[in-house]
């Protein structure tokens, strides 16, 4: 049987290939995008903090996704990709959480204001938190996983009026998909998109370290009843 | 510029920390595995 809680040469490789995606986005960042007009060089926050914000959004999909999968099977792997993705999903919406305040307080004078696109992705971040909650309840392991599964799909309702709360009530948030078309110079365009897929693959990364640790947690659980049963 | 310099040092500091976290516990639960199956085998000998 294949130990999945070990992670092969393929994991380090994608490690390098992260490393080496991320030092590319940052010399486009600060060396090679041109310097946004009005906002200046704050605005290159920009860049790491809509890449974030798309790993964070992406990691809920895959819960969500994840949790249907379990939900239908009940198959533990489904389970573990869920607790993974949403962990990571956590960290990098506390990092979108943590950048916009400090984007809007040199863009719009304020740390915070309770405008729809903010409102909703602190409700978001929220959620995910108590959901990280359950998993680390001291419940029973199918029980938890079951409600951990039908949070993941009730919860995931957030991302897309996130998503859209800016196409429909915002006032202040930058628009960066105007009908249809991007509204961002082709330059930072392709400046984005490296840092998206600097996020992507450390999402990958990150990813397959947790799912490997629960397939662990789970082989130690496996050799400690084995040994439960010598005992007795 | 400090704001700039603010957010992306955040960044880094919490990528930073959550994938050592993420080493750490991962070969904490290694040893704890190789441990548990070599208790396993002396038992069962």
């Amino acid at each position: 049987m294949k130990n999945r809680g070990v992670l092969g040469i393929g994991h380090n490789i994608l490690g390098v290939i992260t490393f080496l995606v991320m030092s590319l986005a940052l010399y486009m960042i600060f060396m090679w995008v041109p310097e946004e007009a009005t906002m200046g060089p704050v605005q290159k926050i920009f860049y790491f903090h809509v890449g974030t914000a798309w790993i964070g959004f992406f990691a809920f999909f895959i819960v969500f996704i994840a949790s249907i999968a379990y939900l239908r099977t009940k198959e533990r792997k489904w389970d573990i990709l869920a607790e993974a993705s949403a962990e990571i999903g956590v960290v990098f919406i506390t990092l979108v959480i943590i950048t916009g305040p400090i984007w809007a307080r040199s863009a719009w004078n304020t740390w915070w204001t309770w405008e729809p696109r903010l409102t909703t992705s602190l409700i978001l971040w929220f959620i995910y938190i108590a959901y990280v909650l359950v998993r680390a309840s001291a419940m029973e392991s199918e029980k938890k996983a079951r409600l951990a599964a039908i949070f993941g799909i009730i919860g995931f309702i957030d991302v897309p009026i996130v998503f859209l709360s800016i196409k429909f009530w915002s006032l202040n948030h930058p628009f960066l998909i105007e009908n249809g078309k991007m509204n961002l110079d082709p330059d930072m365009f392709k400046t984005l998109m490296v840092s998206v897929l600097t996020f992507t693959l450390l999402y990958v990364y990150l990813l397959q370290k947790g799912m490997a640790i629960s397939y662990i947690r789970d082989e130690i659980n496996s050799i400690k009843g084995k040994l439960r049963e010598k005992f007795d | 510029m400090n704001y700039l310099f603010a957010a992306y040092m955040a960044i880094w500091i919490l990528i930073f920390v959550y994938t050592l976290y993420l080493g750490h516990r991962q070969s904490n639960l290694t040893k704890e595995l190789e441990l548990l199956k070599t208790a396993l085998k002396e038992k069962s000998r």
